[in-house]
């Protein structure tokens, strides 16, 4: 996967978070064995390999709907197996892989009725995946109440796919979970390219002769399979937050889908295996809830943390923007008016730069005197020597800048973007910039 | 109408690029194309024109088979287009996508790739050298590695442009390639698709720009519903025919075409 791409060193960065977290991730077991006195017994470790394992794979799944803004298309899957784990319990019994393969069936049946109301009426598709939810869960809860009715004790613990309940699974299950967990995984593999495609231009995609239809049908039936393996951890009306948050958490850290889809892996195995270990550890909490506490404390953390996208980290670099625009507009503001005044170095009034730009202007004069650019004396500002040449530097390549955008076309010089803030000259050949400086000896020439 | 202009491909013995007949799409009750004969000769760059609601895209996509089609056959260099996916390329509108996706520009030029590569192969070395070329002749060389969320309207156009370029294909669909760009990318666009031309191929451009018709295309096809004409920009994009397109809206352009 990473093949395909040039290694950048925020890739590395990426990739290096990514290692730690899972060093970190592994750690965690000895220290909740040493610090926290918690004791792994079987049962816990069962919980644990099982929790983690739904995680990665719904965290890979859930990726790919959080990026065809299919969220809420999970919920209203998950929310539509329930009557299908009645159905089943009534036919078949109390066997996981029947209750599932029930499950699977009634979610998909959901997702044909959401595409048969969108295809044939005028609803739109929130209201239609709303008529789903609603109509297939209150089924889903009046045949439990049947079935709760029953004189068979058999049905006690049913109620458990609603919320989750990590206490019941066992190692068969386990088991099971990751045998078709491999094989979801594996399929995502296999169709990463055309899921990466159908993803982002599906009619890119039709055109050059990938079967759309046929991949979108893969892609959700994989999506089906997850939220129903899912459900006896996290239940039906939270399964959706397993599915969609590792994902959400993960696309604030990066900015490769491979990357992103292996994150979310990661953030899911904690969020799931933590998430059961708690809730098993006491039987009255349901797991559901439990996991999506600690995958929104990821997401949480991920929205304000991380670099790029997050909160504290775009508020910071707008503060060191707005400290560099001061310095740099300040230092213009000195030299320009030292200029028509005289010398680069003749003073410049305190009145005058305080009154071109106040507030800016004390952050400005406070940062270039301890740069020691500038000295103040009793009647104002002047430029020290070190100041004036930045001041020239920034003036220079300004006025290339200038230049480049007059004369690029006719000297078919590369085409950049264009950032004042960069030198230009780190940005061209030197024989290109030569042609620059000529341009602009001209043009001070004909002035 | 038609007719006479299939005559004058025969004349001319150049082969057809493509040949639509009796395309018809509808959506609802309403069709958005109706009846549509269509013949492109090889080697043409062809404007498509007309109102907006007038069935362009429509008919594109069509064409591609992205849209079923309530009847009429296509064909390709004489070829369904099963047969000729490879022979071409496509520029959808630029809007049609999210730019926020989680990939980087040169990522996106490496998908024009994936159909040649088929099923469950992954692009390597190679790819990432065409892409790169492709990216060099649109220049945004230097912008390989950046994330496409970052990039400026023409930018995006122009990676699209050159996500259809490492396709090599023979025949190019581009969907308002130049919608919302400025001057200097609109530019280097249809420099790009002169290149293109002059190497023998073929490209059908959905235009609004009625101004520049006759500036950038050798052929024209005027589209309401129905085409209303089709051929060499000089006999096809007539006042007499714009009208019958556009209605009376384009007298401001009788004017400048009178003169001509």
């Amino acid at each position: 996967m990473a093949r395909a791409q040039a290694v950048t060193a925020v890739d590395r960065r990426v990739w290096l978070m990514i290692g730690a977290i899972v060093v970190a991730g592994l750690l965690i077991i000895p220290i909740s064995q040493q610090v926290l006195g918690l004791r792994l017994t079987y049962t816990v470790r069962v919980v644990a390999l099982g929790g983690s394992i739904l995680g990665v794979i719904s965290g890979v799944l859930g990726c790919f709907a959080v990026l065809r803004g299919e969220s809420l298309v999970g919920d209203a899957l998950s929310h539509a197996a329930l009557p299908g784990v009645a159905v089943a319990f009534l036919l078949a019994g109390r066997e996981l892989s029947w209750l599932l393969i029930g499950a699977g069936i009634a979610s998909w049946l959901g997702l044909r009725m959401v595409a048969a109301i969108l295809q044939t009426t005028r609803i739109k598709q929130d209201a239609a995946l709303g008529i789903a939810l609603a109509s297939w869960f209150a089924a889903g809860i009046a045949l439990l109440a049947y079935i709760q009715s029953l004189p068979d004790a058999s049905q006690a613990g049913l109620d458990h796919f609603i919320f989750g309940q990590a206490a019941a699974i066992i190692e068969r299950d386990v088991r099971l979970v990751s045998g078709v967990g491999l094989a979801v995984l594996l399929a995502v593999a296999l169709f990463w390219k055309e899921f990466k495609l159908v993803t982002f231009d599906a009619e890119f995609a039709g055109a050059n002769g990938f079967r759309t239809g046929m991949i979108n049908t893969v892609l959700s039936t994989l999506i089906v399979v997850t939220i129903v393996l899912g459900l006896q951890l996290a239940g039906v009306i939270l399964m959706v937050g397993m599915l969609i948050a590792p994902g959400i958490a993960a696309r604030q850290w990066t900015q490769s889908l491979d990357q992103m889809v292996i994150l979310a892996a990661i953030f899911g195995a904690f969020a799931g295996g933590v998430g059961a270990v708690i809730s098993a550890l006491d039987n009255d909490i349901p797991t559901g809830p439990m996991i999506i506490v600690v995958a929104f404390a990821l997401v949480l953390l991920s929205i304000t943390l991380a670099p790029g996208r997050g909160l504290v980290w775009s508020r910071l670099s707008q503060r060191a923007n707005r400290r560099r625009f001061a310095a740099q507009n300040t230092l213009r503001d000195l030299y320009r008016y030292a200029l028509r005044h005289g010398d680069a170095d003749s003073l410049v009034p305190d009145d005058f730069i305080r009154g071109v730009a106040d507030r800016s202007a004390e952050l400005g004069l406070r940062q270039l005197r301890a740069q020691g650019h500038v000295a103040l004396s009793k009647k104002g500002w002047r430029l020290t020597e070190s100041g004036i040449k930045r001041a020239r530097r920034i003036d220079h390549n300004d006025q290339l800048w200038d230049m480049y955008r007059l004369h690029a076309h006719a000297l078919d010089l590369p085409v950049l973007q264009e950032d004042r803030q960069a030198p230009v000259a780190s940005l061209l050949p030197a024989a290109a910039i030569a042609r620059l400086e000529r341009k602009l000896r001209e043009a001070e020439g004909g002035a | 109408m038609p007719e006479r202009f299939q005559d004058l491909h025969a004349a001319g013995g150049a082969s057809l690029a493509l040949a639509v007949d009796d395309l018809t799409v509808a959506y609802d009750e309403k069709p958005a194309i109706w009846d549509i004969d269509l013949n492109v000769p090889e080697g043409v760059l062809m404007g498509v024109v007309g109102p907006n609601g007038a069935g362009k895209s429509t008919l594109i996509k069509a064409v591609l088979n992205l849209i079923p089609r309530a009847a009429g056959t296509v064909s390709f260099y004489g070829k369904p287009y099963e047969r000729a996916r490879s022979l071409v390329g496509y520029v959808p509108q630029r809007g049609s996508v999210d730019w926020d996706f989680p990939t980087s520009v040169l990522d996106v030029v490496m998908m024009g790739l994936y159909g040649k590569l088929g099923w469950f192969r992954r692009p390597g070395k190679r790819e990432r050298e065409s892409a790169q070329y492709a990216l060099e002749q649109v220049g945004l060389a230097d912008l390989g590695d950046r994330q496409i969320s970052q990039l400026s309207g023409g930018q995006q156009q122009r990676t699209f442009l050159a996500r259809a370029l490492v396709q090599d294909a023979q025949i190019y669909f581009m969907d308002e390639p130049f919608a919302a760009v400025d001057a200097v990318t609109e530019n280097a666009i249809v420099g790009i698709l002169q290149a293109l031309n002059r190497r023998g191929k073929t490209v059908l451009v959905v235009h609004h720009d009625l101004q520049t018709v006759e500036q950038y295309f050798n052929w024209v096809t005027l589209l309401n519903v129905e085409v209303i004409a089709s051929g060499p920009t000089a006999e096809a994009f007539t006042p007499d025919n714009l009208r019958r397109t556009y209605g009376g809206r384009v007298s401001f352009l009788h004017a400048a075409n009178g003169d001509v």
